[in-house]
């Protein structure tokens, strides 16, 4: 089953301080299937994230991606390697269009320092941009600076700027944070359906919304693994139920 | 430092029509208004000052405006290629042209070795270390008096004739030395509009707009801040090696921490991250300064005075609000 890993950690922890946010986490991801990371506030889901995505380093332990030793590998250099994350807040470049921050990114992957040519002139981007506003649902915003567009607009622009860059993994940091329950079930629609091409790690932390979509699921509380497997699993499992209930509200 | 820190700055929607064209054709329409602007003002000496100092501030416009970063030490750059454009046809007797390439090689080098040391920092403290470095230059070109002229300044930067394309131009008639000046500054501003139209202008907006989701999507924020300082070093280069033929002397003055402000100044009064702007700004500044001065040896507190409500009133500045406008 070793070829289906994408992602492994190895014991990794993270100290800010004297705090340990994060205590010897080791875990694997499958390919193209969707691995949701839960817990209740607090629980070291944002730092652990962040260490798989390389925003941050671990203070110890190791991070493969397809088998190579990828930690402390500067956050740019992720990206390259087909790993994209995209915010818990929003955060998209305001003043650019819809398609002007689709586009960017897909730039990204191609050329950063070309001053000379017109960037209209890389063609095989614009339409790369075009077929992603299509498939996030925003293709008549395209003109629209981002800054303007509604907020469940926005999530779906950042998820396209991340396929965009056409990442093996993509990482979701909260998605559907602050949306309206309309809004969450149609981001919700569209990130299942971006899971047949490739691999989506999810953090949330209503367990609820995960359960039905995720095919693992990795439960952190107190900076520790506290639970690993099927949605089956977790479900049944007493001391998961345990934790959520003492975090009673979500 | 971001831009928004400075000036919060409002997502627009796109230009429609005209003002779209125009801003397709924004060198053609900037190298215009250069080229028409002697005939309106009538002090041609005033003028192609103002031409220098805009295209200093355009150097710095591409730095602070378009990517958000605010540097205090550009007279360095600005300096480092007067002197080396000074030092080219006075000490050398190198041709002008040479002179001028020297300068942007030097603005160009000045800019990579204070930005690779500075690039590591960030906001405020990037705009002190590069005053800090830009002083040492200051310091440095101070003390080798022997090659710059120390504290009375270089003199002999004497050009008295420009031949070009086997056209020979009277450099000293001041109409003809405007021009010579102008074509240089539109030949930046046709490069500074390709290079904002290209992809790595969009790379530039994209850093300036959001770091954080620049760097998600794999661009190298370090990199391009140091190569964006760099360019920026080749243009105010340019401009110093202009301001050197210009006045024929180099004087200290032009590496010292004052002349750092007065790009910030310029960018601010026309308004930063606006493709005229930084003209608008130096033609304001220095008009201002001839004209007060004329009347009263305290033209500084007027000066300063004027500052203060264009950036009150006109917080885009006074041609970015102008632009603003005609948007509505």
């Amino acid at each position: 089953m070793t070829a289906d890993v994408i992602l492994r950690t190895r014991d990794v922890a993270k100290r800010f301080g004297k705090f340990n946010a994060l205590n010897g986490v080791s875990a694997e991801f499958r390919r193209n299937v969707i691995t949701s990371i839960i817990g209740p506030n607090g629980a070291g889901k944002s730092t652990y994230f962040n260490l798989l995505c390389g925003v941050l380093r671990p203070s110890s332990g190791t991070v493969e991606f397809e088998g190579r030793d990828v930690t402390g590998m500067p956050q740019h250099r992720f990206a390259h390697m087909g790993v994209v994350k995209s915010y818990q807040i929003t955060t998209v470049f305001p003043q650019l269009c819809a398609h002007e921050n689709v586009r960017l990114a897909a730039q990204a992957r191609v050329t950063t320092f070309d001053m000379w040519r017109p960037r209209a002139s890389l063609k095989s981007l614009i339409e790369t941009a075009d077929r992603v506003l299509e498939r996030v649902g925003l293709a008549d915003r395209r003109d629209r600076p981002a800054g303007l567009l509604a907020h469940g607009e926005q999530r779906a622009l950042e998820i396209g700027i991340a396929l965009a860059s056409e990442p093996k993994l993509l990482l979701l940091d909260e998605p559907t944070a602050g949306m309206s329950p309309q809004e969450t079930r149609e981001v919700m629609d569209l990130i299942v359906s971006l899971a047949a091409e490739r691999t989506i790690i999810l953090v949330e932390h209503k367990m609820k919304l995960v359960l039905g979509v995720s095919e693992r699921l990795i439960v952190l509380h107190h900076g520790e693994l506290l639970a690993e497997g099927a949605p089956d699993d977790i479900r049944r499992n007493e001391t998961v139920k345990r934790v959520y209930l003492g975090h009673r509200g979500h | 430092m971001t831009v928004d820190n400075v000036v919060a700055l409002r997502p627009s929607e796109p230009a429609r029509g005209w003002l779209s064209l125009a801003r397709r054709r924004r060198a053609w329409l900037a190298s215009l208004l250069l080229i028409l602007f002697p005939l309106i003002v009538p002090f041609k000496a005033l003028a192609a000052q103002i031409l220098v100092y805009g295209l200093y501030a355009l150097g710095l416009n591409l730095l602070f405006g378009y990517l958000g970063l605010l540097s205090f030490g550009h007279a360095a750059l600005f300096g480092v290629g007067a002197y080396f454009c000074g030092i080219a046809v006075a000490t050398f007797g190198l041709p002008w042209w040479a002179g001028i390439g020297l300068g942007i090689f030097g603005g160009t080098l000045a800019a990579a070795l204070i930005g690779a040391l500075a690039i590591r920092t960030r906001g405020i403290y990037f705009a002190m270390v590069t005053l800090a470095l830009a002083q040492c230059v200051y310091y440095l070109f101070y003390e080798e008096a022997g090659w710059t002229g120390g504290e009375s300044g270089l003199t002999g930067v004497d050009v008295k004739t420009i031949d070009l394309f086997g056209v020979s131009f009277n450099f000293v008639d001041p109409l003809v030395h405007y021009y010579v000046i102008c074509a240089f500054v539109v030949a930046a501003l046709f490069a500074l509009s390709r290079i904002l139209a290209s992809p790595f202008g969009a790379v530039i907006e994209g850093v300036r707009e959001n770091e954080a989701r620049a760097r998600a999507s794999g661009i190298d924020v370090s990199r391009v801040r140091l190569v964006t300082f760099i360019v920026s070093g080749a243009f105010c280069g340019l401009a110093g090696a202009l301001l050197s033929l210009n006045l024929s002397i180099v004087s200290i003055e032009t590496l010292n921490y004052e002349t750092s402000g007065l790009a910030v100044m310029m960018c601010l009064l026309g308004g930063m991250g606006t493709f005229f702007g930084p003209f608008v700004g130096a033609a304001l500044f220095l008009l201002l300064e001839n004209i007060v001065s004329l009347y009263t040896v305290h033209w500084q507190l007027i000066v300063g005075a004027a500052f203060v409500a264009c950036v009150l009133f006109f917080p885009r500045g006074v041609w970015g609000t102008l632009m603003q406008g005609l948007e509505k």
